[in-house]
């Protein structure tokens, strides 16, 4: 098993968009593997590039999009990006298969349920309308769907928000993919909803044996989920590591900054949050330094001068890029040295970041 | 799931007092949906009261009712000891500046073709006349309260702003005319949770800044109870528990309630992910199950459930269930 090659291997990953304002740096440098039938947690705010990152792997971005020289993404040992059209064809669907927010737009409206099902399986696996129907009756039954027989022949409309989710949950799982991509598929749904929505991923994950990319906004969502968690910042990933070494061990100040803005139900009511002031920089602009300082409570110097790479924390698997990591004694000082002044280096006002 | 009770109305200090309310609209081909059936709660001066529950169970609707947009089919809503539902059309466009409300997706609650400072001097030349400088500064004295730079966004345009920006022009539009109570309707579900904490903290300040009164509607157990004073916790149309937030999350006697509990993602690994689901579909709020409402996805259901509706009881000092057989709770316990 250890001599095998992962199924996916993102090596520095950059793309970039030509915009009228200048080139956009979306995604810049992000590197991770993922094995056979492990889920790794994408975590970061919107605009961080998390879902520009997993177009890039299925190759499924806009026109104005540059993947510059040096950028690789393999899968199965095959480069994406190389596929050839007839290759590509078959390659989405069958080997990787993704799921978007929300189920409402991602689905068909003028067609019923049951064609939307069928139609990768007729496409990709050639079987018969017949055939066909009956896997997508087996699919509907895979993801919980009550009355799958006349569920089919419903439009999306006419079923609830959850249940439409686990439609193209069903779709995507309908030729049998290796590995699934789910981009944020539980933030337009009800709490109680997005739980049975992880539920179904996860047993139908270990039933099926599939790699899956869980990508979110919310550190909770990932926390029982994933077996890795990558936390992404500005087009970079700031921290990686397993789920227990990153919630135990929180390197990265935007990783501790996150975790510290969920409302937590233990805590008494009207417990101020800790919210992150101000918001990700413009991708368009020359970033210097790191990209997190200017909203960072430890920003020093150095911060806004170099950019922190990823390095080895010393625990396996737990790679982080700040200089000042969260529990370190020199990530202390950063913070004494603030509060004597006040003010970061990067000018972040923490008094005023106390009160607004 | 009854909820027809109202041994959780406090008499008269309330500031906002809704009883019995119903709304129910034509679904064709003489079917109605039972949207709201018959819900009464209270809200104090300086209170925030929490409405949680699923899509569908009538928590926007009540939201909407209480600024009668569109008036209750049934039911009253008496705001500062007026009868809302029997005001007269020019008196409730006056008594509805001291109500705002904010929605759930900002952006699109902002017109894109208007600057930020004619949105939130709107209300303002509506009602007084907007030459001079005091509505200039009124503005610029709610812009600035809600952390955005009045110089800097005035002439900007909605799609020039985040998400997070957006929901705090229509926080500073609210504001404006000075209201009493703020109906705040999913004010951070379309929001990223960093953002999140901001627009929560926002709406503390505002509220202790201001004086305000919140009704804030969720759909997430944990961020309601940040805010809230009290919680009351709905489904298809009917009241289940109500209680102090702290009181809830320590002793949820409700069924429905523990399951809206199990549902938070917990940030943490070693939390086990809870086996507890809800299962099955909300029932069609046309043809509500009989009885009890929350029968038909309950554990611990009984004959008794689908025979009988349960009316709200207290079952500790101000904690209220509408439940047969609710969970045990201390009834010594003070979680406030």
């Amino acid at each position: 098993m250890a001599a095998e090659r992962p199924l996916l291997e993102v090596e520095n990953l950059r793309t970039y968009f030509d915009t009228p304002r200048g080139i956009l740096k979306a995604v810049d440098g992000v590197s991770f593997t993922l094995d056979k039938g492990e889920t790794i947690g994408i975590v970061g705010e919107s605009g961080s590039g998390k879902s520009v990152l997993v177009r890039s792997i299925m190759n499924i971005l806009t026109s104005n999009a540059i993947i510059p020289d040096g950028s690789e993404v393999f899968f199965d040992g095959k480069d994406t990006r190389n596929l050839s059209r007839s290759e590509a064809k078959h390659f989405w669907g069958t080997q990787m298969a993704m799921i978007f927010q929300d189920p409402m737009t991602s689905l068909n409206p003028v067609k019923k349920v049951g064609i939307q099902i069928t139609e990768s399986i007729r496409y990709h696996l050639g079987a018969s309308k017949q055939e066909a129907m009956e896997r997508a009756l087996e699919l509907m039954v895979q993801v919980g769907i009550p009355e799958p027989r006349k569920r089919l022949k419903e439009y999306p409309h006419q079923l609830s928000g959850g249940m439409r989710q686990r439609v193209t949950i069903a779709i995507a799982l309908a030729c049998n993919p290796k590995l699934l991509i789910a981009d944020e598929p539980t933030t337009a749904l009800d709490v109680t909803v997005q739980k049975q929505i992880l539920d179904l991923l996860a047993s139908l994950q270990e039933e099926l044996g599939m790699a899956m990319i869980l990508i979110t906004h919310d550190l909770g969502v990932v926390a029982g989920r994933a077996r890795r968690i990558g936390v992404m910042y500005a087009g970079k990933m700031v921290e990686t590591a397993d789920t227990t070494t990153l919630f135990h061990h929180m390197n990265h100040p935007y990783t501790e900054a996150l975790f510290k803005s969920i409302p937590r139900v233990e805590h008494q009511s009207h417990t101020r949050l800790d919210a992150i002031s101000g918001r990700p920089p413009d991708m368009v602009l020359d970033l210097v330094g790191c990209r997190f300082a200017p909203r960072c409570r430890y920003a020093q110097e150095q911060c806004i001068t170099d950019e922190p790479d990823l390095f080895d924390t010393g625990q396996t698997g737990h790679r982080q890029a700040c200089f000042y990591p969260v529990g370190s004694p020199e990530n202390a000082e950063a913070l004494a040295a603030n509060q004597a002044t006040g003010i970061t280096a990067a000018g972040l006002d923490l008094t005023a970041a106390a009160v607004s | 799931m009854a909820g027809t009770g109202k041994v959780h109305m406090r008499g008269t200090e309330a500031l906002v007092s809704v009883e019995d309310l119903v709304m129910e609209f034509p679904a064709g081909r003489r079917a109605v949906v039972h949207a709201v059936s018959g819900i009464s709660f209270d809200i104090l001066e300086g209170e925030t009261l929490g409405l949680v529950g699923e899509s569908g169970c009538g928590k926007s609707t009540t939201g909407r009712a209480m600024m009668q947009l569109p008036s209750p089919t049934a039911g009253s809503v008496r705001f500062d000891g007026v009868e809302m539902t029997e005001l007269s059309k020019e008196d409730l466009r006056r008594t509805r500046t001291r109500m705002q409300m904010i929605f759930q997706d900002p952006i699109s609650s902002l017109n894109p073709r208007r600057k930020v400072k004619d949105i939130v001097a709107e209300g303002l030349s509506i009602w007084h006349n907007d030459a001079g400088d005091t509505a200039v500064q009124k503005v610029n004295e709610v812009l600035d309260a809600v952390g955005l730079d009045p110089e800097v966004v005035s002439d900007r345009r909605p799609h020039q702003f985040s998400g997070g920006q957006c929901q705090r022009i229509c926080i500073a539009r609210a504001l404006v005319l000075d209201p009493k109570v703020i109906i705040c309707d999913e004010p951070v579900s379309a929001l990223d949770v960093s953002v999140q904490a901001q627009i929560l903290n926002l709406l503390e300040e505002m509220k202790e800044r201001y004086g305000l009164t919140l009704v804030f509607i969720a759909h997430d157990l944990a961020v309601v109870k940040n805010v809230s004073d009290r919680v009351v916790v709905m489904y298809l149309g009917k009241v289940c528990e109500v209680a102090g937030p702290d009181t809830l999350y320590a002793h949820p006697a409700h069924p429905y309630t523990d399951v809206l509990l199990a549902s938070i993602p917990e940030p943490d690994p070693d939390h086990p992910v809870s086996d507890r689901q809800i299962t099955g579909e909300l029932p069609s709020p046309i043809n509500p199950p009989s009885g009890c409402r929350f029968r038909t996805r309950c554990e611990k259901v009984q004959d008794l459930c689908s025979e009988e509706e349960p009316e709200l009881r207290e079952i500790a000092p101000d904690h209220f269930v509408a439940c047969h057989f609710p969970n045990e709770v201390p009834v010594s316990v003070n979680g406030n």
